[in-house]
């Protein structure tokens, strides 16, 4: 199953790419995402490696995943390495006015798993699409609002007697 | 499922078949030495399809195709959900206890091992405890493929010993056909030897607390005085035979099989439980099962307060 849903963030695309590139921070606008922890030496970057889990339905799916793509500041992709199959990839493009369309993919499935499968992977697809929506959505407010405080913070720095 | 019994020299299951077959008080009238010899043959055919406990069977490719069908039975059917899988030590021997429900369907059993899979992934070996009828139905064989082995000590420690996580239900066959209205209570019939099990392989515990599997048909009684007529705790270590109202049978007697209702079925796992840490170098057995059936009873009743309507949840 495939999904794939965008959004256009009013921030450059190297303040999302900041944000999307940080393990740390995934917890705070992935929607269902309830584990990413780092696992191996490469904290970040091609060839990190993730422990994540994702709520759906009756059990948290997911597993061990590795970072397979990393152009900055436009395209991060993984894949699974154990547990649920999946790929995954963000995809970065400049908008017109400084702006960011911001793409987020996600296939999965059970290879081998016939018409169980098949039936699984449907039933959960409108769930797992309202995630990745709602993903984007959480993104592009976190992405915003730090694009405020930073021209909040510069305006008071650049004020008289600021 | 089943509890980690207590029997003697371990035979090819890990049971002693003898213990179970020959019986030595037998016969007091000719028809009745007639049906306890039919009941012993019957007896060893069932000892005789007990497969070999063998932990090498389990089939992690195997589970993680299968996964799929049993999400949709754990999501869809039964709405699971299952909480605090965080509580369960990320590698190493754990045993995990649970209280049990819901007949010979098992339906929690299903949703924790799904959830449990699916969290720490298949690669994690992971046993469960099962009565020697359940392993011996046909058509059954590939709970073996799942990790499920013949309630008995050796076993138990052999999974435990391997460094996998281990699922028993120390009530078994006595709790889960309790009638519907002690859906709420924990009740292992004070079977402790899954706290002895714990500190022969110096394991941790971690209760697992169960709701809503009594609610997948009406359990009216256990049936106990029929068993004891039958003698099937003799022939075939069972101490109950159940009656209850369920599907498609409407009167179903024995529970072969019934079709549970879509009851909503909620898990929650809890801190795990460092016997020695917390009662000292030798543990007294009865403290520690007082105190392991106050905690998931007090789970169990927290659970009970969330659920506003039998079934729906």
């Amino acid at each position: 199953m495939r999904i794939k849903h965008d959004i256009v963030v009013a921030a450059p695309v190297e303040a999302v790419w900041s944000i999307i590139s940080d393990p740390e921070r995934v917890l705070s606008y992935m929607s269902g995402v309830t584990r990413w922890e780092v696992a191996g030496d490469i904290p970040a970057g091609l060839g990190a490696r993730y422990r994540m889990l994702f709520r759906i339905g009756a059990a948290e799916v997911g597993g061990l995943i590795e970072v397979v793509e990393s152009s900055e500041p436009y395209e991060f992709a993984w894949t699974s390495v154990t547990g649920l199959d999946q790929r995954g990839r963000w995809r970065l493009r400049e908008a017109p006015g400084g702006r960011t369309k911001v793409e987020l993919r996600l296939a999965y499935g059970i290879a081998g798993a016939g018409i169980s499968g098949w039936i699984a992977e449907h039933i959960a697809a409108p769930s797992v699409s309202g995630h990745v929506r709602q993903t984007l959505r959480q993104l592009g407010r976190l992405v915003e609002h730090e694009q405020l405080r930073e021209r909040a913070a510069r305006r008071r720095a650049g004020a008289p007697g600021g | 499922m089943a509890q980690a019994n207590t029997t003697k020299s371990p035979g090819r299951n890990g049971h002693d078949p003898a213990a179970t077959v020959d019986d030595p008080g037998a016969s007091a009238s000719p028809s009745r030495s007639l049906v306890e010899k039919a009941w012993r043959e019957l007896a060893g055919v069932v000892q005789r399809r007990i497969p070999r406990a063998d932990l090498d069977e389990r089939d992690p490719d195997f589970i993680r195709e299968q996964l799929p069908l049993f999400w949709l039975f754990s999501s869809v059917w039964f709405r699971g959900e299952v909480r605090g899988l965080g509580n369960i030590p990320d590698e190493g021997p754990v045993l995990l206890v649970g209280n049990h429900s819901g007949g010979n369907m098992i339906p929690d059993t299903m949703v924790f091992s799904v959830a449990f899979s699916t969290y720490f992934g298949v690669e994690r070996a992971f046993y469960q405890l099962a009565h020697n009828l359940v392993l011996s139905v046909p058509g059954l064989s590939w709970l073996r493929k799942f990790g499920t082995v013949a309630a008995s000590p050796s076993n138990a420690s052999k999974a435990l010993s391997s460094g996998a996580a281990l699922l028993v239900y120390p009530g078994g066959d006595y709790e889960v056909h309790r009638p519907s209205w002690q859906g709420n209570r924990v009740d292992f019939g004070g079977r402790k030897g899954f706290i002895r099990l714990a500190l022969e392989q110096n394991v941790p515990i971690v209760p697992v607390v169960a709701i809503g599997g009594q609610e997948t048909a009406l359990f009216l009684t256990r049936g106990e005085g029929l068993a004891r007529l039958l003698a099937l705790d003799r022939l075939v270590r069972l101490k109950v035979l159940p009656i209850s109202l369920s599907l498609p049978w409407i009167v179903n007697v024995g529970d072969f099989g019934h079709i549970p209702l879509p009851a909503k079925i909620t898990i929650e796992t809890l801190p795990a439980i460092d016997l020695r840490a917390e009662f000292g170098p030798e543990p007294d057995v009865d403290e520690v099962y007082d105190h392991v059936i106050r905690l998931m009873q007090d789970a169990l009743d927290a659970l009970a307060a969330e659920r506003r309507f039998p079934v729906i949840g």
